[in-house]
Order: structure tokens, then C-alpha cells, then sequence
């Protein structure tokens, strides 16, 4: 079997093959991939990619594959972030700038930009709708023990709360949790952080540095 | 497994329940049609055997006794009447209800039934045997002359396959009388074994209502049809051989086999009741050959009727072959949908994968291969063409659906409703017609609660006291067009407008062309309806209605005259799932319209566009139209050509054209939804893929004609 590429996964749980993550066997052997032998416990496997330079993380069984990108066809007089419907094996499927529409700069395509499969829940649907995410890139599947998920504070942070589920802590880093349903089910453009506090925390970071 | 059965049941229930419907109200314009009376009592009898075999206590037992009922109906003992065809109706709907209902029975329901049960056997009842027309069972003679007497008893069952038809001659003599034998004993034994058409020929005068045994010197010509063969029928005779003199003929002897359309007069010469030169002397006259022996006094008229009743049964056997013939033509297959749309998801990945086949070959140039690759792209068209068609099914069963309503709705409102239908025979795909079910019930309901008039108001207004309301359906190029019109009192602009202005859908000087006035009607919340009834007037009805159109990718429109009457038309496109299409090119982008609304291609020069000085119209053969800049509507960027095509659409009568780049050709086209995400697209009616991978949108023709009028209207001010 022919591997494409090896990404920088830090759990080493998944490798690309075509275009496309597959967890490895022993990984899905030890429990590791989300096949979830213990019921009582949440599922707490997570894909962790980047839009721009911030970090976030999606429930795993949310996500269905990850493609390179392929030619979008850009249906005009919608919504910006709405970039455009691809050719998946037969179906047309919607893409979507995440990143922009989550108050971003537009996303420019790198070497390591894709996209990801979702299926999101839908009110006035009644079956799954599988849309596609742009991100700069796909990271690794990761497994977050309870302790590691933090709750976001109603107060006291900046944090659109409507659309974050919880903070991740991976090692020395903190991962946004999305809630995708909503995210994607939302009409409008979604400001996750107050502008302000954007500023402040830019000003902070450049003199850390 | 019995839950397999029971939905079968159910299925079939159903079904033979709108058949029922369907049957009384026929019945209703026809009492006197033998044929609809046979079809109620089939229904009604199918589905008790059905329910006491698939264990539904409760339908059979219902069931039973309805039929009892029906079947005194089917032998002329209980004339047709309308209370009769209304409790069957609600005896049908109270089947509905037990097939919805559980395993247990609610007390409410069965007294239900119980009281339809009581009512029907309460008609039955009041029909006294004395009535001139009806025959009560068994053998009862009617008043007679001398010798001329004639009883015609029971009444001949349609023919049933597998069964034989006898003609059977009995003359007791005097000895079977003195053994105190008594024919009616014998006819039993007939009974016992099929169905009997008897005549009985008697000199005495009997009351209506007393049993025949005081006939003698007389005979009994009877038709028999039975499953038995003509041994059984013998057995009978066998204690009173000897004192009767008696003839059997099996008339036809296999039900495939086709019988010769007997004539009168060969059925009296071979009862040996007539010579073959006496027959042949007066057939060379115009009169039937009956009436002429009769008045010969060659026959006695008895026998002439006897005759023809013979003639009668084997003509209608002969009928019903043939009809078991062209039956079984037309068998038909119960199918899951969910199979067919399995079949139509197979049958558009086949057609796409075919297309890049082609494209392939054709890039390969390779003669041999070309050939069966022409034949394929021929046959997955037919195939296409043949499996969409599948899912088409007559308007009809809509229509007739519609009847009960009519009927009960005209009844509660006290107006004289006719419907009509035409074009019942139009096919829609089945989805579609599903989904048409409700707004077609709302319309009819608006015309008969608020266009029909009452029978007075008619009359006064010189029109027929009936009002019509007409369901039609016609297909028109690449649409069908359903609509429901009536002749009653119309819509009154003004008072819309007033309606509107009051409701605030509209500013009070607001200016509308009679059309845009006529069309507030399906504005939400508007109702022009004084009272709420409960049929109408919450002025939900016409809104449901455009929007569920619209759902089906169709237009409804309406036209009205005040004092004449309204039609509303609904437009719907024929397929959902793969069209013709015209494959376009604008930059490097690929778009298609869709076939139907195409009507030709022009060019485009620098020279016409500055004719007309920024302004986005052109002329064609002197027509000015608008166009849109498809380059313009979708934000495609690079370079104009200079030279651009002009495809030109025709929308319901109006034409526009569509300005691109390049013309590539036709191209079938499977429809690919575009999605919920990108539900509120304009533009765009869906997408699909090409040979190529590449995803192409389908252009919405409509929406860009909108488009193209909003740009004039802001060219203008």
C-alpha cells in the first residue's frame, strides 16, 4: 500500500492515503480511533486542523474525509464564505470558507490547504447534509481525556460561547472545540471573539515574543 | 410474517375500498346499472374474504352483513335509493376507520357499526315482497294469464371462470305430482350447486307470494351455471326419472374456448322448438325473428324469452372472455418506491458515466470502439426515457379522489355541484401527484364554498341552477398544466383590493393591473370570506397552495370574470430528475439550460449592442427582447468576445435572451440537487456533473427573466 504523504501527526494515529486520512489499524484496534468500546463515556476523539494560525478541534465522528482541493465551481450571489459546490464521486457538495466565516481573513491556498468532509444537523432537514470545510490544514486525531476538556467561562472571556463547545488542552496548547452544527447551520457570519479583546491579546503576544 | 400479511391486507383493503367509492358514486348518477352494482357487491364481498382470511374479525364480520344487504340489492329485491348508497358509503368509511383501528375494538366504534349494520337491514325490511318489479327468493310467480304465464326468478350472476352454463328443460308429468313431488325440491338441488336463471311457464293463477306447486302441465326452462359437470346435474334428476320429461344441454363447453354468438332462431331449432324451413321462411323478413314467430303463433312467447335470456348469458360469457383477455394485458405489479428511486439514482449515474464514455471514445477516434459506444449512449437514452416513465401515472386517480368530496361538500352547503373532468389520461410523476393532493383539495373546496353560487342565486343570475366545477389536465411542450375552474360568481377586483387594503397588504393608493390585483389573492392571511365556515375562509387555502406549487418547481396563476367564474391553472415542469439540456460556455465556466425553453441562437455583435445605447434589449426579426449578460449574472471574470451568442428563452409566452459566450451543444442532464446550504440560490435551479468531472449549474431561466426586468426597471427611473 502506498502511503502519499506523512503529515506531522503527533499521536501518529492516521496517515494520509490518497488524498485521504485513515486511521491506522492498530489504532482502531486499541479503541483509539472513536470505534468507542466503552459506551458510558463521551466520545472524546477529536480532528485537530488550523484555519489561518488559530487552532481548533471537531468531534471525530463528525467528520467523514479530508481531500485535497479539487476545482470549485462558485455559485455568485451568495454569501462570501460560501465558496463554491465540488464534484464528490457523483455528488455536489457545498464548500464553505470557515474561516471567513468565522470573521477571518479569506482563505488563500497553500500546499497544505484541504477539505474537510462534515455532516452537520440540519433543523429542517431530515437526513444529515454533508458539507465540505476549507482549512490551511489538517493536524492529527486527538484524544482528550475529561480533564483536558475545559468548559468555556460565560464570563470573563471573549469567547462567543453560541458556537464553542469547550476548550481542548493539548500538551502546551489550547484547541477551540466548534460546535459545527451550529456554526454551519447559522445564516450569518459568526464573530467568535470581541474585536477588542482580538487586539489585546495580539499586543500581548507580540511583546511575549 | 403476519405482520407481512397484514400490510398486504391493508394495501389491498385500500385499494378495493376507493374502487367501492368509486362504484357508489357512479351508482348514485345510474341506479338502474346492473354492471356498478356488481362491482359494489365484488368489492364489499373481496374484502370480507380477504379480512376473515388475514384474521380481521372485525372487517369480516362488518363486512358480512353489508353484503347480505348488497346482495339482495344484487337480485332486484332492493331497489337502489339514495339512502341506500349513503349508509353504503358510510358503511365504507366505517371500514376505513376499523382498518386504521388497533387490535381492540373501542366500544364507540363498534356501536358505530352496529347502527349502520341496523339501518341497512332496516331498508331491507321495509321492502314488501308485493312490489311489482322485485322477485323475493325463492321461486315466487307473478300474476298470470292463461298461457302466457312467465316467472323469471333470481337473476343471472356474471359467469365466474371455471364454471359451464347449462340449459335445462324439465316438463313434470302427471305421474311426478301424484308421487306428491314438488319442483321447487328439485330447483333447490340446483341451487345447491350454482346459480339459476329459471322460467317457469304455469297455466294456474297463484298469489305473488305462495310457492308454485300448484303449477301443472307446465315446464321450467332453466339456465344453470355451475363449476359441476353435467353428472351432478343428472344426479338431481335421479329419484324422478320417469315422471319427469327432461333435457340437458351444457351450453359452452370451456370458458377459453370462444362460442359462436348463437343466434335466436339456432337456439329454438335445436330446442327443436321450430323447423329450420319455418325459421329460414321468416328470417327473409325485417322483424326479429322472436317477435315474428311469436306472432306466428309459432312459439309461444315464454319460449322466445326463455330463448333469448340463453342468447343473453352466452353473449356476456363471450364478453367476459374477452375482457379476461385484455385483463390480463394490462396486469399490473405493486413496487416499492423506494426500489423505482433506486432504479433512477442507477439509471442517472449510468447516464453520467456513459457521457464520459463517450467523451472518451471520442477523443480516442478509434472507429471500432466508436460504434458500441453510439449504441450505448443510444440505449441508456431509451432506458432513461423508459424508467422516468415509470413513475408516471394518470391525473385520473386524483380526479376521481375529488368526487366524494364534491359530492359531500355541495350536499353540506346545499348547492347543486356537477364535476367534470378532461384530460384524465395526462401523466404526471407520481411524487408530483402526491404532493398536488392538498392543493388541488383547497382549490376545489374555494369553488364550491365561495365561487358556486346557491341554486337560487343561480337562476336568478340566468344560469343553470347546477354550478360545474371542471378539473382538466393537458400537457404543453415540456409542462403540464392542471386546472380547476367554475362557472359561479367570480372575483370582484374591487372588493380584493378593498380586502387588501384593509389587511394592509397593500397601500391604500397603490396602484395594480387587474392580473397583480387578482393575484393578492395569494397573499398570506387574505380571505375575502365573510364567515368562516368550516371549510373555508381562514385564508390559509391560496397561499398553501402557490407555495406548495413552488415546492414542485411549478407556477400557478389565476384568471377571473366577475359573475362568471375563476380558473386557476397550475404549471408543472414533466420530469424532476434528468432533462434535455443545452450545454453553454461563458469564460471557462460551463452552465446549462434547460432544452424545453430554448428557442433559438443568434449573435451578438459590438454593432447591435450599441443600437440600443446601454440599454439591455435587441432586436431579433424586429422583436425587441431584453437579455442578461450571463458573464454580468454570475461574476465571471476575464475578457469579453468579441463576437457573443445569444440563446433566446421562451418563459410562459415571454422571450429574453441570454447573452454568453459559446454554444457547445445538447447534453442530458442529470439533475443534482444543489443542496440546503445553497437553498435560497438565484439563479441556479441545481447543478450536474459532466463528462469531464466538472460541475456545471443549471441555469434557472425564471429567476434570471426577474433578474432581467428589476435591471430594466432600474435602467429606466
Amino acid at each position: 500500500m502506498r502511503i502519499d504523504r506523512i503529515a506531522p501527526f503527533e499521536q501518529k494515529v492516521g496517515f494520509w492515503h490518497n488524498n485521504r486520512i485513515i486511521c491506522s489499524l492498530t489504532a482502531f484496534l486499541s479503541g483509539r480511533a472513536g470505534m468507542g468500546n466503552d459506551i458510558t463515556n463521551v466520545s472524546n476523539q477529536f480532528l485537530s486542523f488550523t484555519l489561518r494560525n488559530e487552532n481548533f478541534a471537531v468531534d471525530i465522528f463528525k467528520v467523514r474525509e479530508v481531500l485535497d482541493v479539487t476545482s470549485l465551481t462558485r455559485i455568485p450571489r451568495m454569501p462570501q464564505h460560501l465558496s463554491g459546490v465540488i464534484n464528490l464521486r457523483g455528488s455536489v457538495v457545498p464548500v464553505v470558507d470557515l474561516g471567513l466565516k468565522l470573521g477571518m481573513a479569506p482563505i488563500k491556498k497553500a500546499i497544505n490547504t484541504c477539505i474537510m468532509i462534515v455532516e452537520i444537523v440540519v433543523e429542517s432537514e431530515t437526513a444529515p447534509v454533508l458539507m465540505g470545510v476549507l482549512t490551511d490544514a489538517v493536524q492529527a486525531v486527538l484524544d482528550l481525556n475529561p480533564e483536558d476538556i475545559e468548559p468555556v467561562p460565560k464570563m470573563g472571556t471573549n469567547l462567543n460561547t453560541d458556537f464553542i463547545k469547550a476548550m481542548g488542552r493539548d500538551h502546551d496548547r489550547f484547541l477551540i472545540l466548534l460546535d459545527l452544527d451550529r456554526v454551519l447551520a447559522s445564516e450569518s457570519e459568526i464573530v467568535l471573539r470581541d474585536s477588542k479583546a482580538c487586539e489585546t491579546e495580539q499586543r500581548l503576544a507580540s511583546v511575549a515574543a | 410474517m403476519d405482520k407481512d400479511f397484514s400490510e398486504v391486507f391493508r394495501e389491498e383493503a385500500t385499494e378495493l375500498l376507493a374502487e367501492l367509492e368509486e362504484a357508489l358514486l357512479e351508482l348514485e348518477d345510474k341506479p338502474e346499472d346492473l354492471t356498478l352494482v356488481s362491482r359494489v357487491f365484488r368489492a364489499m364481498h373481496t374484502i370480507k374474504g380477504s379480512g376473515a382470511m388475514f384474521g380481521f374479525e372485525q372487517i369480516a364480520h362488518f363486512t358480512h352483513h353489508v353484503e347480505t344487504v348488497l346482495d339482495k340489492v344484487r337480485n332486484g329485491t332492493v331497489p337502489v335509493t339514495q339512502e341506500l348508497i349513503n349508509l353504503t358509503l358510510l358503511s365504507r368509511d366505517h371500514i376505513k376507520k376499523l382498518l386504521a383501528a388497533g387490535e381492540t375494538l373501542e366500544q364507540e366504534l363498534a356501536g358505530a357499526g352496529q347502527k349502520i349494520i341496523d339501518e341497512m337491514q332496516a331498508i331491507v325490511g321495509a321492502v314488501a315482497p308485493k312490489e311489482q318489479r322485485v322477485e323475493p327468493e325463492p321461486a315466487a310467480v307473478k300474476q298470470a294469464t292463461k298461457d302466457t304465464a312467465a316467472v323469471q326468478v333470481g337473476q343471472t350472476a356474471a359467469p365466474i371462470a371455471g364454471q359451464v352454463h347449462y340449459y335445462i328443460h324439465f316438463e313434470p308429468l302427471a305421474a311426478f305430482y301424484e308421487n306428491s313431488g314438488n319442483p321447487e325440491n328439485l330447483i333447490e338441488e340446483m341451487r345447491k350447486i350454482g346459480e339459476l336463471t329459471i322460467f317457469a311457464v304455469g297455466d294456474e293463477h297463484v298469489e305473488p307470494d305462495q310457492k308454485p306447486k300448484e303449477l301443472v302441465n307446465d315446464f321450467f326452462d332453466i339456465l344453470l351455471t355451475t363449476a359441476k359437470d353435467i353428472n351432478a346435474i343428472k344426479d338431481i334428476f335421479i329419484f324422478v326419472e320417469g315422471t319427469v320429461k327432461y333435457t340437458i344441454n351444457s351450453l359452452v363447453s370451456q370458458d377459453d374456448e370462444f362460442v359462436k354468438h348463437k343466434k335466436l332462431g339456432e337456439i329454438l331449432v335445436e330446442r327443436g322448438d321450430v323447423s329450420v324451413e319455418e325459421l329460414h321462411k321468416f328470417l327473409a323478413t325485417q322483424k326479429p325473428i322472436g317477435e315474428l314467430l311469436v306472432e306466428a303463433g309459432l312459439v309461444p312467447r315464454v319460449k322466445v324469452d326463455s330463448a333469448l335470456k340463453e342468447q343473453k348469458v352466452t353473449s356476456q360469457h363471450q364478453q367476459e372472455a374477452v375482457q379476461k383477455i385484455k385483463s390480463a394485458e394490462k396486469e399490473s405489479i405493486r413496487v416499492g418506491a423506494d426500489k423505482l428511486d433506486q432504479l433512477i439514482n442507477l439509471v442517472g449515474e449510468l447516464v453520467v458515466t456513459q457521457a464520459r464514455l463517450t467523451q472518451v471514445a471520442s477523443k480516442l477516434r478509434d472507429a471500432k470502439l466508436l460504434e458500441p459506444v453510439e449504441e450505448v449512449e443510444r440505449l441508456t437514452a431509451e432506458l432513461r426515457d423508459c424508467v422516468l416513465n415509470v413513475r408516471m401515472v394518470p391525473i385520473g386517480t386524483t380526479f376521481t379522489r375529488f368526487r366524494r368530496l364534491v359530492r359531500d361538500l355541495s350536499a353540506e352547503l346545499g348547492k347543486e355541484i356537477e364535476m367534470v373532468t378532461e384530460g384524465a389520461e395526462t401523466e404526471l410523476d407520481k411524487s408530483m401527484i402526491d404532493k398536488l393532493g392538498d392543493p388541488l383539495v383547497h382549490l376545489i373546496r374555494n369553488c364550491i364554498d365561495h365561487g358556486i353560487e346557491a341554486p337560487s342565486a343561480r337562476v336568478a343570475a340566468g344560469k343553470n341552477a347546477a354550478g360545474t366545477v371542471k378539473l382538466a389536465a393537458v400537457h404543453s411542450g415540456a409542462t403540464v398544466i392542471v386546472s380547476v375552474a367554475d362557472d359561479g360568481k367570480g372575483l370582484d377586483p374591487v372588493v380584493l383590493r378593498a380586502k387588501a387594503v384593509e389587511k394592509g397588504i397593500i397601500a391604500p393608493d397603490a396602484e395594480l393591473t387587474e392580473a397583480e390585483t387578482l393575484n393578492l389573492i395569494f397573499a398570506p392571511g387574505f380571505s375575502t370570506a365573510k364567515n368562516v365556515t368550516s371549510v373555508s375562509g381562514r385564508g390559509v387555502g391560496m397561499d398553501v397552495v402557490r407555495s406548495a406549487v413552488t415546492g414542485l418547481k411549478g407556477t400557478v396563476s389565476l384568471t377571473s370574470k366577475k359573475g362568471e367564474g375563476t380558473t386557476v391553472s397550475i404549471t408543472l415542469p414533466l420530469t424532476l430528475a434528468i432533462i434535455d439540456g443545452l450545454l453553454i460556455q461563458v469564460g471557462n465556466a460551463h452552465f446549462v439550460l434547460p432544452q424545453a425553453q430554448v428557442e433559438e441562437c443568434v449573435e451578438l455583435t459590438a454593432k447591435d449592442i450599441e443600437r440600443f445605447h446601454g440599454r439591455h434589449v435587441f432586436a431579433v426579426r424586429d422583436h425587441i427582447m431584453p437579455y442578461v449578460r450571463l458573464r454580468d449574472f454570475f461574476e465571471i471574470v476575464g475578457q469579453r468576445p468579441k463576437i457573443e451568442q445569444v440563446v433566446i428563452v421562451n418563459i410562459n409566452g415571454e422571450r429574453m435572451g441570454l447573452v454568453l459566450d459559446n454554444v457547445v451543444g445538447g447534453h442530458q442532464t442529470v439533475i443534482k440537487n444543489l443542496g440546503w446550504a445553497y437553498r435560497k440560490a438565484e439563479g441556479v435551479s441545481g447543478a450536474t456533473i459532466l463528462g469531464s468531472g466538472e460541475v456545471a449549474l443549471i441555469i434557472d431561466v425564471v429567476d434570471l427573466a426577474r433578474f432581467a426586468h428589476l435591471e430594466e426597471a432600474t435602467l429606466v427611473h
